[in-house]
């Protein structure tokens, strides 16, 4: 179900990680994420795997509630897994008729499965720590030096922040314009690909025009509020780096360090 | 004939830490042609429990009837049941998608796989039924008002030609007259058409008014099933649960602790006017 | 003069074709004029299509007037330097309760309204803990709005509208799409917020139970103001507010009713003790009747 996915979706828990500043999340983030290509040997990714955990338990997020992040992507995974399985060349270990498993072929398979998983998990750590406002507050400061160059970036954060809020509320819609047409006998499962795109419009024209609703209610709510850009605003809660932030800034300097030294080493 | 619901059981989540009974050993038989008010706090189960009764929602155990036939019988035809079980859902002018009225009337019997000329006869049919003549047919409903989009979509469930109409909150949003005019329609429907009705309302007036019984719901449980006097008479336990009686009964009822004797199973403005302007004359007589 | 004050006011709707020629007009407000005291917890009644609504979002500047003047504390909407004076004097909370607000944290929801007008940090947690103590909802602070139900997302919104520490909340229909429940919370807190701080209260609503309370009930039609008077006297006109659309509540109706047939029943009845404290006057009378008959 799409309701599964928890990719911006904030958990509120009070632990060191949900206070940390969402730059240090968002670079600490990029850094996992860097690692996960960087490492090449399995003690890379045992240490990867402990930080992953550690830094999980530290969330306080019970893991039931991470793997629900997985589920959406249980196809790319078996896809990607099979590819790299079948179609790596080298000492084969297994055959099917046309097809081989090779040793080779095992270990990228079983690499990449690691890589992905731990990329969502890492990326869905962070966004269940960190409120999509924070999240959008960090980018918007994080990239502010873009502001110069006149990009957007205040507009963009708003619009995101916006967005994600707004996908759990158009989801529910969707399963209840879908159940309605239902009702009225549509079928959205059977037929070939044409007619399941055909009968998809009863449900597409009335979710953008509640969206298109939505979107005017909202920019009018908005602008009784005195909302006209960045320009001028206050923050609730303006970022400022702590010490835990200066250690963590520390830590992930150090894994990464480590990260490269097994792979030169190694 | 009708409804029958066997032991319902509705669990969300089952498996995991959020599991939760939406629906708990939910019994009750409905007779054709009854209009039964449902009533129930947000998230009693009554919205869960009318999804089931066209198939919409699969219970986790227990079994529905809807003519004597199992709806969970292998091979038992749950788009038919649709044709049967017409529901329509809250602001269901939000599903209205078509360009114009009349097209958006047919969608449901063309789904049914019916001939042109029985679509159409249909739409016309269920258009009128809701009060909409010939000049609404070509516009666009967008560019309706509110009311009447709302008895365009409920229109386009009526067009299927439903032995039973459920309607969840058909009245949210509606000003008072918009409300009246709606609630007169399905009363037509169900007293010269003989459907069975079974609506959601939160209204403890407009159920009082309208329905002949009362299905009471409270955290996925059936609480109280009954005709409205009866039910009205545990207005306490009712307003335990988050609910309330009709203001009538509560005017009844501080009469009768006054020590006015008054029939305690008033519960519409013209019984109690009747019942009062009775006490003041029958007794002037004796 | 009062807080606002609308003269003449005329709003048209117009929709145009392609070419920018004129296509339609249809007039919402129709030469208004309207004064509301400080203070005041004035109810507009009108059924949907009426101009209540077009006729809120005027007071904050939303629309402006295609002819006639509105004031909001003497600014005049239409100066264009005064806009964000004035919204921060009126607050408006709307309709539907997930179409307003902003934040993904309830906090952070009722803090963007003084964000915007550029209140310093310390004192936006200080007007954020006040407005979310002020409609009972701090225990829920920290959480996402969509877990919430309508009356508590309603009273969010009326939160963030707090914040800006307005002298007048416009509500547009807030509790039309709120069950019983949620309705009484919200209508709750927007008189405790009337009668502790003094806010003035314009609330727009088609819900007569809601209006009993108030100092002044304004009924509209056509974009006129047609009624305009104290909950009694407004309820006192049952016929005239059946052929506008409205109803009255059950205890009024029933009152006049009996009334009609004869009973000696005062003018607009509003609750049910003064229903049954009359009735009860009634009883007793004939009683004393029936025993002098008997005598």
């Amino acid at each position: 179900m799409i309701r599964d996915i928890t990719i911006g979706q904030y958990y509120p828990a009070d632990s060191v990680i949900h206070r940390l500043d969402p730059r240090t999340k968002l670079f600490g983030t990029m850094i996992f994420l860097i690692s996960l290509f960087l490492a090449d040997s399995i003690w890379a990714y045992v240490l990867a795997t402990a930080v992953l955990a550690a830094a999980i338990r530290i969330s306080k997020v019970p893991f039931s509630f991470m793997v629900r992040g997985l589920k959406a992507i249980v196809i790319l995974l078996l896809i990607s897994v099979s590819f790299n399985l079948f179609l790596t060349d080298g000492e084969t270990l297994v055959k099917l008729g046309f097809l081989r498993i090779t040793k080779e072929g095992l270990y990228t398979a079983a690499f990449m499965a690691v890589r992905l998983i731990y990329l969502v998990l890492g990326s869905s750590l962070m966004t269940l720590t960190t409120t999509p406002n924070e999240l959008t507050d960090g980018l918007e400061k994080g990239l502010g030096f873009l502001k110069r160059f006149g990009l957007p970036i205040h507009e963009v954060s708003m619009m995101m922040s916006i967005a994600l809020r707004f996908i759990p509320i158009l989801i529910e819609e969707t399963d209840k314009i879908m159940k309605a047409q239902m009702a009225r006998g549509a079928d959205f499962e059977s037929g070939n690909l044409i007619q399941k795109a055909k009968a998809m419009v009863p449900l597409l024209v009335p979710l953008f025009i509640s969206a298109f609703r939505r979107a005017t209610d909202l920019a009018m709510a908005m602008e009784a509020r005195c909302y006209r850009g960045g320009e001028g605003r206050t923050k609730m809660k303006p970022l400022k780096y702590k010490s835990r932030d200066r250690i963590s800034y520390l830590l992930f300097f150090l894994y990464i360090g480590i990260i490269i030294a097994m792979r030169v080493m190694l | 004939m009708g409804i029958k619901a066997v032991n319902l059981n509705y669990i969300y989540g089952q498996g995991t830490a959020f599991e939760q009974y939406a629906l708990k050993d939910v019994n009750f038989e409905i007779q054709d042609g009854e209009f039964i008010g449902l009533i129930g706090h947000t998230g009693s189960g009554k919205s869960t429990l009318i999804q089931h009764l066209n198939g919409l929602l699969k219970a986790t155990s227990g079994e529905i009837y809807v003519n004597g036939e199992n709806i969970y019988s292998p091979g038992y035809n749950m788009k038919a049941l649709r044709s049967k079980v017409g529901l329509v859902f809250q602001y269901p002018e939000h599903q209205l998608f078509e360009v114009d009225v009349f097209s958006d009337v047919c969608f449901g019997p063309k789904n049914q796989g019916l001939p042109k000329e029985e679509i159409e006869r249909r739409a016309r049919e269920a258009l009128s039924l809701v009060g909409l003549d010939e000049s609404y047919y070509s516009q666009s409903p967008f560019e309706l008002s509110g009311g009447q989009k709302r008895r365009v979509a409920i229109a386009g469930v009526l067009a299927m030609e439903p032995q039973v109409l459920i309607l969840d909150e058909p009245t949210a949003g509606l000003d008072p007259r918009g409300r009246d005019e709606i609630l007169d329609q399905i009363d037509r429907l169900h007293r010269e058409r003989g459907m069975t009705i079974i609506l959601v309302s939160h209204s403890m007036e407009d159920v009082a008014k309208y329905a002949d019984r009362l299905l009471v719901m409270n955290h996925g449980e059936k609480l109280f099933d009954g005709p409205p006097k009866e039910v009205f008479k545990h207005y306490k336990e009712l307003e335990q649960v988050g609910l309330a009686a009709p203001q009538i009964t509560y005017i009844v009822q501080d009469l009768r602790s006054r020590g006015i004797d008054i029939d305690d199973n008033i519960t519409t403005i013209a019984e109690a006017k009747e019942a009062i302007l009775a006490l003041l004359s029958g007794k002037e007589k004796t | 003069m009062g807080i606002i004050k609308a003269a003449n006011l005329i709003f048209d709707y117009i929709k145009r074709d392609e070419e920018d020629n004129v296509e339609e007009v249809n007039r919402a407000i129709d030469h208004l004029s309207l004064d509301i005291k400080k203070g005041d917890f004035v109810a507009i009644l009108g059924h949907n299509g009426s101009g209540k609504s077009t006729f809120a979002k005027q007071l904050n500047g939303l629309l402006l007037p295609t002819e006639g003047t509105v004031w909001i504390s003497d600014m005049n909407t239409q100066d264009d330097s005064l806009i964000w004076e004035i919204r921060k004097k009126t607050g408006m909370v709307f309709q539907n309760p997930d179409n307003q607000i902003i934040g993904n944290i309830v906090e952070e929801d009722v803090g963007f309204g003084p964000e915007n007008i550029g209140v310093p940090t310390d004192e936006i947690w200080k007007r954020v803990d006040e407005s979310l103590k002020a409609v009972g909802m701090t225990a829920y602070r920290k959480q996402s709005p969509n877990k919430l139900s309508g009356g508590q997302k309603q009273r969010v919104a009326i939160a963030g509208v707090m914040a800006m520490r307005p002298q007048c909340i416009v509500l547009d229909e807030p509790t039309a799409m709120l069950d019983p429940n949620g309705r009484r919370e919200v209508i709750r807190t927007v008189r405790e917020l009337n009668q502790k701080e003094g806010v003035t209260v314009v609330l727009i609503t088609h819900y007569m139970e809601e209006v009993i309370h108030a100092d002044r009930v304004i009924v509209m039609d056509e974009g006129k103001v047609v009624m305009d008077g104290t909950p009694r006297e407004i309820f006192s006109r049952v016929e005239e507010l059946k052929q506008y659309r409205l109803d009255v509540p059950q205890v009024t109706e029933l009152a006049y009713e009996l009334k009609q047939a004869g009973v000696p029943l005062p003018d607009g009845v509003l609750t049910r003790e003064e229903l049954i404290d009359a009735l009860m006057n009634v009883f007793e009378k004939k009683r004393l009747e029936w025993r002098q008959d008997g005598n």
